[in-house]
């Protein structure tokens, strides 16, 4: 199956091992992911806080991209793919909202692609048991809190692929790579990524609330899917806490066997690397 | 508009009825419905340090309490997470609001003291105008060299640039599609 692939910004810098580790995956999967030709950032958290035009264009005008190619468009960051969905959906909708994102974008929209998370991809299209047979190396007693983060699925009504209170999917998918998935009360509360650089000493605390309820919970480790909510995690954590953050796509990557899996592992600023060799699962 | 005084344990604020007719057009938000129940503040840790709560928010556009309302630390802490909009009974997307407010105060420079979140969007929105994508280790030396706080963060921006995190080297090309969108948007930048 062929994807339009969108990136984003971070994944070419903070978020470099998420890109490397879609790509893998999702080709050890069969998926074949092409990036879209001269995309643009899509806006992200800035461009609505400031200018609802420039965040309908700058979202719209990826879409039209994606058109162009005819292929539904995959997008890895939360970030993104929730400012994608808006706009997807704004238009989808609302007659008003189309006609004011195509005067915008300067483009003529269809409605015929859809976009998708690449976790509902490897979800609903791929399906866990599928996952779960390309498994090699089964992530065996590693206890995993599933953190997707406040934009993953929300707002409910714009892509309703998992539920918005206590979502599922990373649980069943770390199941399906034999880890074992933790109950915890935190899986949507946002970390404060947004505001990492304005206010780090209100994302700390923010952040040192959700290690701590992870911790409790009993996980030696999060997955999430989302390079903000990754970096912010490890880049604001209190100083005496070490437990990795892991993409749902690098434990794929590891379940599978995949030789480049380290190489991403490397990048993380929490070495991962003695809790996986607890599990014997670091070479 | 009537605007009259109204005085709050706060203090005295001028109200103006325009006010909350101009939010509530703009973010299409049913304002009216908000009975108060707080809901929204109940599960809103990123304004726990803001000077009023969401629900507080929602009373003082209410109120019509234009200043009060632009001026405040509580909607540059609004991280739109949208956990307040889910949970709101009357279908009030909270986020949706704060987002208004925050482009009414930016358009008119009005942020409260010390606070950076209009720099940071500013800065944010240059670089996709100037070049079609944001690259952070460009965004982050910016933002830190207009704050002045260049020295808070070395030592993580160093163990990101040692993985490969920060890559130095721009894309410089400039994108017309990017360019004529800001231009139709009047967009910053
Ligand atoms: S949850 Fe809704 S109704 Fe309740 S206080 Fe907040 S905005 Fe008002
Ligand atoms: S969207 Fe804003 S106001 Fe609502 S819960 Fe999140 S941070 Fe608080």
């Amino acid at each position: 199956m062929q994807y339009s692939y969108y990136p984003g910004c971070s994944l070419e810098a903070t978020g470099v091992e998420y890109n490397l580790s879609t790509r893998a995956v999702a080709g050890a999967l069969g998926l074949e992911l092409v990036e879209l030709p001269g995309w643009t950032c899509c806006g992200s958290s800035s461009a609505h806080a400031v200018n609802k035009d420039l965040a309908l264009g700058l979202a719209a005008h990826n879409i039209a991209l994606a058109q162009e190619q005819g292929r539904d468009l995959v997008v890895p960051c939360s970030a993104c793919y929730t400012r994608l969905c808006k706009a997807d959906h704004e238009m989808r909708h609302d007659p008003a909202e189309k006609a004011r994102a195509e005067r915008l974008a300067g483009f003529s929209y269809t409605g015929k692609i859809q976009i998708y998370s690449f976790l509902e991809i490897v979800k609903d299209r791929v399906g866990c048991d599928e996952v779960a047979r390309a498994v090699r190396k089964p992530l065996t007693g590693l206890k995993v809190a599933c953190y997707y983060g406040c934009l993953l699925v929300r707002p409910p009504e714009v892509r309703p692929f998992d539920r918005a209170e206590d979502p599922t999917s990373l649980d069943e998918l770390a199941a399906a790579l034999g880890a074992e998935p933790v109950p915890w009360c935190y899986k949507t509360t946002c970390c404060g990524a947004g505001l990492s650089l304005t206010r780090p000493e209100v994302v700390e605390q923010l952040v040192a609330r959700l290690l701590a309820a992870a911790r409790e919970a009993g996980a030696d480790a999060l997955v999430t899917a989302c390079p903000l909510c990754q970096n912010n995690l490890e880049m604001r954590r209190p100083a005496q806490e070490g437990i990795p953050v892991f993409y749902f796509t690098e434990l794929m990557g590891l379940a599978f066997g995949l030789e480049e899996a380290p190489g991403w592992l490397k990048k993380h600023l929490v070495d991962p690397f003695p809790l996986l060799q607890r599990f014997s699962l670091a070479g | 508009m009537a605007t009259a005084t109204l005085h709050l344990p706060a203090g005295e604020i001028t109200v103006d009825a325009a006010f909350r007719e101009e939010v509530a057009r703009l973010s299409g938000q049913p304002l009216e419905l908000c009975f108060q129940c707080q809901k929204c503040a109940s599960g809103c840790y990123p304004t726990q340090e803001g000077d009023y709560t969401p629900n507080e928010i929602m009373r003082l556009i209410q109120y019509g309490a234009r200043d009060a309302v632009l001026r405040s630390r509580t909607i540059w802490l609004c991280t739109s997470c949208e956990t307040c909009g889910l949970r709101c009974p009357n279908g009030i997307r909270i986020a949706e609001v704060m987002d208004t407010l925050k482009q009414m105060a930016a358009a008119r420079g009005i942020a409260p003291v010390g606070e950076t979140g209009p720099l940071f969007h500013n800065l944010f929105l240059c670089e996709i105008r100037a070049v079609g994508r944001v690259h952070e280790t460009m965004l982050m030396l910016k933002y830190k060299l207009k704050t002045g706080n260049l020295f808070a963060d070395m030592k993580l921006g160093w163990q990101l640039f040692r993985r490969g995190k920060l890559p130095l080297v721009p894309r410089l090309k400039k994108d017309p599609a990017v360019r004529r969108i800001f231009e139709r948007a009047g967009g910053q930048g």
